[in-house]
């Protein structure tokens, strides 16, 4: 036990000495999460409008204020005829253009219905959609607040309904929180450890630890060890800023948040024994650890791209990466608040290959001998 | 009635035997039926061509590989069974000097020392006392990176002392050395012999070999020649070691 410790002071001795290095793996979660959450936004803020309004009564004109002082749209152009919509689009100087038709307040009352038109540019799809909800959903909170202003259910549903669970805003960092935290600890565990381990062989220094009294699982869990320590820093500092910088309310309990945190960790550092029992250089290590572990994490996992989208030989192949299925825990956990009943199957899956991959690693290290 | 007499070097006691050692892989046969024993003290030259299986031998007695058949007992314990007692009792050095780079010297030996069981004291009067013998008490806390390579291997090969093992397993670890270090390194190994060590070492260097107590000569797995480094010369016509390595290396040339 005390050769074990000694074992393990050795690493943390390396690892702080590397202090560059150090820096990085603490500030990394910290810059990232800030870059996600505050400058790579999937939201629109700001965006270009023309109104071209017909009617011009008390409706149009708060419904109007309402669209403008939501922070999503800038009032570009006011448009006297529907022969103006074109220039404006043509000229760029809207990105989207809404019509309240003639008497819109008065057919509300009188027949119960009244139009608006959205107008999209569409040559920017994804623009054209997220403005698209952004407005009929501001349209819909006028007619609710209408409808209980004057003490009766809503009337004329213009717009399709589109409810925005969890994420009431359309915030994006929600989904980069968890992303970020499946991402980093990958990193951090499956990366670094691979490293670690395989600078021990490329020095030559492993051949002299097999020669020692030290037993294979104790070199392995030294290795391993001060890295678990950096994972939970990681994940704790993310959920920290999720919480106090972002205000990301966590709605689950901590005690099944550390438990499937932990699960992946471990899932991650038993990748990174694997690839090290690989792996003969600290660059091949890093490669792989890169390459076949950190970009389908990336993209596959849900991270960025939901998995329901993509098609179905990615699906497929998205099975095998840890971070979908741990994502999955995470978004229920912190942002749904849903109990250990909703996702026991994936970390049931998560766990298989946590067993899978410790088993592996353990039989590759030892047929090295 | 019986005397004290003085023990004449072959009557010493042996720390290494082997008898028909044997490792397969698949159908190859890398070290084919070697049976040899090594006396305590005795600096014993482990030679051979790249391939001729002198790395697995040494894996099996070091306790890094477990033999396909034959017996073999390492400091009185056996290959087989006990394994993680000749590891308590054997110290190991490669070509690569296993010591670690962005550590300092003290660390090092602190770690090393720990890895054997030593306790604080006991790793704190070695480290003192080894310093001091090197010549490197200004370096206590120096990075080993910023060393000579002549330092790092004479301190390595120290530190592979440091739990005073029976045998110390050195592999290649004149590698990359110029002849001066190489010569000063021989001399530590003449010094940890002389105080009672077991020198087992592998090496390319001829020159190296005709400092061995004994040397044995490895060729397909099998040991084709095993004398000191004078009778294999003799037997072989040869003025040198290296004329004697070729003969044997390359039966046909």
């Amino acid at each position: 036990m005390k050769q074990f410790w000694g074992f393990v002071m050795k690493e943390v001795r390396h690892i702080m000495r590397d202090y560059r290095t150090l820096v990085i793996l603490i500030g990394m979660p910290i810059i990232q999460l800030l870059l996600f959450g505050f400058a790579i936004r999937n939201e629109v803020t700001n965006a270009d409008i023309a109104i071209l309004d017909a009617s011009k009564d008390y409706m149009t004109t708060e419904i109007t204020n309402k669209l403008l002082s939501s922070g999503y749209f800038h009032l570009s152009a006011e448009l006297a005829s529907a022969s103006d919509i074109e220039g404006v689009f043509r000229s760029g100087k809207a990105k989207q253009v809404v019509v309240f038709s003639q008497n819109f307040a008065r057919d509300l009352y009188k027949n119960g219905t009244a139009s608006v038109q959205i107008i999209g540019d569409a040559s920017n799809p994804n623009m054209a959609t997220i403005l698209f909800g952004y407005t009929t959903s501001i349209i819909q909170d006028y007619q609710f607040q209408l409808a209980a202003h004057r003490g009766q259910n809503a009337v004329l549903p213009i717009t399709p309904e589109i409810k925005m669970l969890y994420n009431p805003e359309l915030k994006s960092v929600y989904g980069f929180v968890t992303g970020l935290v499946g991402m980093i600890l990958l990193l951090v565990s499956a990366l670094m450890t691979s490293i670690a381990i395989t600078r021990e062989k490329e020095l030559g220094t492993m051949e002299v630890l097999l020669v020692s009294p030290l037993k294979p699982p104790q070199i392995i869990l030294g290795k391993v060890l001060p890295y678990l320590v950096l994972s939970v820093i990681n994940a704790v500092t993310v959920l920290l800023m999720a919480q106090f910088v972002f205000n990301i309310p966590f709605r689950g309990s901590y005690g099944l948040f550390f438990f499937e945190i932990m699960l992946y960790i471990l899932t991650a550092l038993s990748l990174g024994i694997f690839i090290s029992t690989k792996a003969k250089t600290q660059q091949v290590a890093m490669m792989i650890s890169l390459g076949a572990l950190l970009m389908p994490t990336i993209l596959l996992s849900g991270f960025i791209f939901p998995v329901e989208n993509m098609p179905l030989p990615l699906q497929i192949i998205s099975n095998v990466i840890p971070a979908r299925w741990f994502l999955v825990t995470l978004k229920a956990i912190m942002l749904e608040g849903l109990g250990f009943e909703y996702f026991w199957k994936e970390t049931a899956v998560l766990s298989g290959m946590a067993i899978v991959l410790i088993a592996l690693s353990m039989k590759n290290f030892k047929v090295r001998l | 009635m019986e005397t004290t007499t003085t023990i004449k070097p072959d009557e010493r006691e042996s720390v290494i035997t082997t008898e028909q050692l044997t490792k397969r892989f698949a159908k190859f046969i890398a070290v084919d039926a070697i049976s040899f024993s090594v006396k305590k003290g005795e600096i014993f030259g482990f030679l051979g061509a790249n391939g001729a299986g002198k790395t697995t031998a040494m894996k099996m007695l070091t306790g890094l590989l477990s033999p396909s058949s034959g017996k073999a007992s390492v400091a009185g314990f056996d290959v087989y069974k006990q394994a993680e007692r000749i590891k308590q009792n054997i110290g190991y050095m490669s070509q690569r000097f296993s010591l670690y780079e962005d550590l300092t010297i003290a660390e090092n030996i602190r770690f090393y020392g720990g890895v054997y069981g030593l306790s604080r004291t006991t790793i704190a009067d070695k480290t003192g006392a080894l310093l001091q013998r090197l010549q490197l008490e200004h370096a206590r806390n120096a990075l080993i990176s910023s060393l000579p390579l002549g330092w790092k291997q004479k301190l390595a090969f120290s530190v592979s002392l440091l739990h005073e093992p029976a045998i110390i397993f050195l592999d290649e670890p004149t590698g990359g050395v110029d002849p001066i270090t190489r010569r000063q390194f021989w001399e530590l190994i003449y010094e940890a012999a002389s105080e009672g060590v077991t020198v087992f070492v592998t090496t390319h260097y001829m020159d190296e070999a005709e400092y061995c107590d004994r040397v044995s000569i490895m060729v397909n797995g099998r040991i084709e020649a095993l004398d000191s480094p004078r009778g294999l010369k003799e037997r072989f016509h040869a003025s040198t070691m290296d004329e004697v390595f070729v003969t044997l290396a390359r039966p046909s040339a």
